[in-house]
């Protein structure tokens, strides 16, 4: 290798490291002030001094137990939730978009949210929260990807135009079964609870929330990590994988596995949340580029970021808590719109 | 190095080949020529394996490098990035490029002419550097048979002179097996060694260019009056048809 391919090559993954720093120190820095956030009012410094207190527990303590408990067991698993979710979304909306050969794809759009909350609303109405919804979610998420695929795939291509419009049947079809089942529930304990758990919020998370969350969003993402340059491959086309020798049953079946994952996960801590992976691999891929190597992880940070953003507009904007995924489809789809315009006016409807 | 064998194909219903049978020699560079839907991909992507046959087999001995018609990526990778992508035969399933593949990537790149395009994005290229980066692609994956769908199709004359040269280079210098369809007989004397031409589904001519790329053969191919046309300097032939007005 030539001196000069090596400086491009580090050049290139010199910006990728400082956009990861940058993005890290952002993402510190926003979480931070996100905690001191609310009615509640708690200097950033006490924050930090609270945080550190359980690892090294402090001789005289500077804050109040009440402010420790609202930082503790309030407000941080809330954070820590957002930024899990965030970036657990974001990764899935690129993985799809990867995998599908179109920047136009969310979880939500192609019918995987709708689904996984179908499954949920069913748990809920059957057995109540935790495991048992992250399960139904996760089978009818997976479920709803595979008639998407299905419906959308015609003689192996899949154009915007039969995917949006699968998604459209599929999210039609588990909207309905939702309201069936919310007709079964009993209209005063469970239906309000399943109506607010739909819109999406994570206001009520605590701790073992937190830990299905996570169960639910890391070993996923890592997978899906993984699968990088497995991703790259499938992203030129089924065929061309195929004949490059990427094993693409095994990457297709594990994302699809991965990504249902995630957003069960999601759907039964929180709701439904929507768009996230459509707006955030966008503004990365226009950061990093196409390469998922570069693209999974900083697409990871910048949703993190977002979603802890949104959520601090969810819980200050106004005197009642807005449910977070009523702000996220509201900057989400026209955002959708102004993509879908400028893709299709570049290569019409029926482009593959 | 390939063996087709009493090959047939059918796709929803309707068969497209039926019991073809040919074979490549090491070295030998194959052009397929046959009018348009005669099932010149279908022939090509048994070989490679994305078609299967109903009966019959096509089997090759040796990897397989393929080149598909005119390529366009959904996303803006670089043209680093999509000859990395040759590579997937020799990174794991969870792994990524490292700096042998890198290096690979970058000698098949250069051997193309195409080096200094490496951080462009792929799509921007004109077609034929285009190809140039589809075929570094390919000889990445350390291919010993090469296999391309009309590589010269919507290109100009320059760009179709610099696939068919970088072909015959590829053949004399690397002893690569070649398989190409063209609409152009002129693609097959410049650079095969044999020459199929598919009539219909069950009929058509395998043999050494000499003896099956005739005037007559062709004039029956494309069911146009064809005529055997000497260069004004006498060095080459080609082959011309006669429009009828």
């Amino acid at each position: 290798m030539t001196h000069a391919t090596i400086a491009v090559l580090s050049g290139t993954r010199l910006r990728t490291w400082a956009i990861v720093a940058l993005l890290s120190v952002v993402l510190v820095v926003f979480a931070t002030y996100s905690i001191t956030l609310g009615r509640y009012d708690i200097a950033v410094v006490d924050v930090w001094r609270i945080v550190w207190d359980n690892v090294v527990p402090a001789e005289a303590p500077t804050w109040t137990p009440v402010q420790a408990d609202v930082v503790e067991v309030i407000r941080l698993p809330r954070i820590l939730a957002a930024l899990l979710i965030g970036a657990g979304l974001a990764i899935s909306g690129a993985a799809l978009q990867g995998l599908f050969r179109n920047p136009l794809v969310d979880p939500i759009n192609i019918g995987v949210t709708a689904g996984a909350g179908f499954g949920g609303t069913l748990a809920i109405l059957m057995v109540g929260g935790g495991y048992p919804v992250l399960a139904a979610a996760f089978a009818c998420g997976i479920g709803s990807l595979l008639v998407v695929r299905g419906l959308a795939s015609v003689k192996g291509r899949t154009s915007t135009l039969t995917l949006v419009l699968a998604g459209v049947i599929v999210t039609a079809f588990f909207e309905s079964a939702i309201s069936i089942v919310k007709l079964l529930a009993d209209p005063h304990q469970k239906l309000p609870a399943i109506t607010y758990w739909l819109m999406g919020s994570i206001a009520a998370t605590n701790y073992s929330d937190l830990v299905l969350i996570a169960v639910a969003i890391v070993p996923p993402s890592i997978v899906i990590f993984l699968l990088r340059y497995q991703i790259n491959i499938l992203s030129l086309g089924e065929d061309k994988a195929r004949a490059l020798g990427s094993p693409i049953e095994i990457v297709q079946w594990t994302i699809f596995a991965a990504v249902s994952f995630i957003s069960a996960g999601v759907v039964a801590t929180s709701g439904i949340i929507g768009w996230v992976g459509l707006v955030i691999p966008h503004v990365a891929r226009t950061l990093v580029g196409p390469d998922h190597g570069r693209l999974l992880p900083v697409s990871a940070l910048l949703g993190a970021i977002y979603l802890l953003l949104v959520d601090d507009i969810a819980r200050t904007a106004t005197v009642a808590e807005l449910p977070i995924g009523i702000i996220t489809s509201l900057i989400g789809v026209p955002v959708f719109a102004i993509i879908l315009r400028r893709t299709q006016s570049r290569s019409g409807w029926t482009h593959d | 190095m390939i063996d087709v064998a009493d090959l047939s194909v059918t796709l929803s219903d309707k068969p497209i080949l039926e019991n073809y049978s040919l074979s490549v020699g090491q070295g030998d560079v194959l052009a397929i020529l046959g009018a348009n839907g005669v099932g010149k991909t279908t022939l090509l992507n048994c070989i490679v394996g994305l078609a299967r046959p109903s009966s019959g087999s096509a089997t090759s001995r040796g990897r397989i490098g393929y080149v598909p018609q005119l390529f366009h990526s959904t996303f803006a990778f670089s043209v680093l990035d999509i000859v990395l992508m040759g590579r997937a035969r020799h990174v794991g399933l969870f792994g990524s490029p490292r700096r042998l593949d890198y290096e690979i990537a970058q000698k098949y790149l250069d051997q193309m002419k195409v080096g200094h395009l490496r951080d462009r994005p792929f799509n921007e290229l004109s077609g034929g550097q285009r190809q140039l980066v589809m075929i570094a692609q390919a000889l990445s994956s350390e291919c010993e048979i090469l296999i391309l769908d009309e590589p010269c199709s919507a290109l100009d004359y320059k760009n179709q002179s610099i696939v068919i040269d970088t072909l015959r280079a590829l053949n004399d210098s690397m002893g690569l097996t070649i398989v190409f369809s063209t609409h152009a007989p002129q693609h097959g004397l410049e650079v095969a060694s044999h020459v199929l031409l598919m009539k219909d589904r069950r009929r058509y001519d395998h043999g050494c260019v000499d003896d099956v790329l005739t005037a007559g053969n062709l004039s029956s191919l494309y069911d146009v009056a064809i005529a055997k046309a000497a260069f004004a300097d006498g060095g080459k032939f080609t082959f011309a048809p006669y429009f009828e007005r």
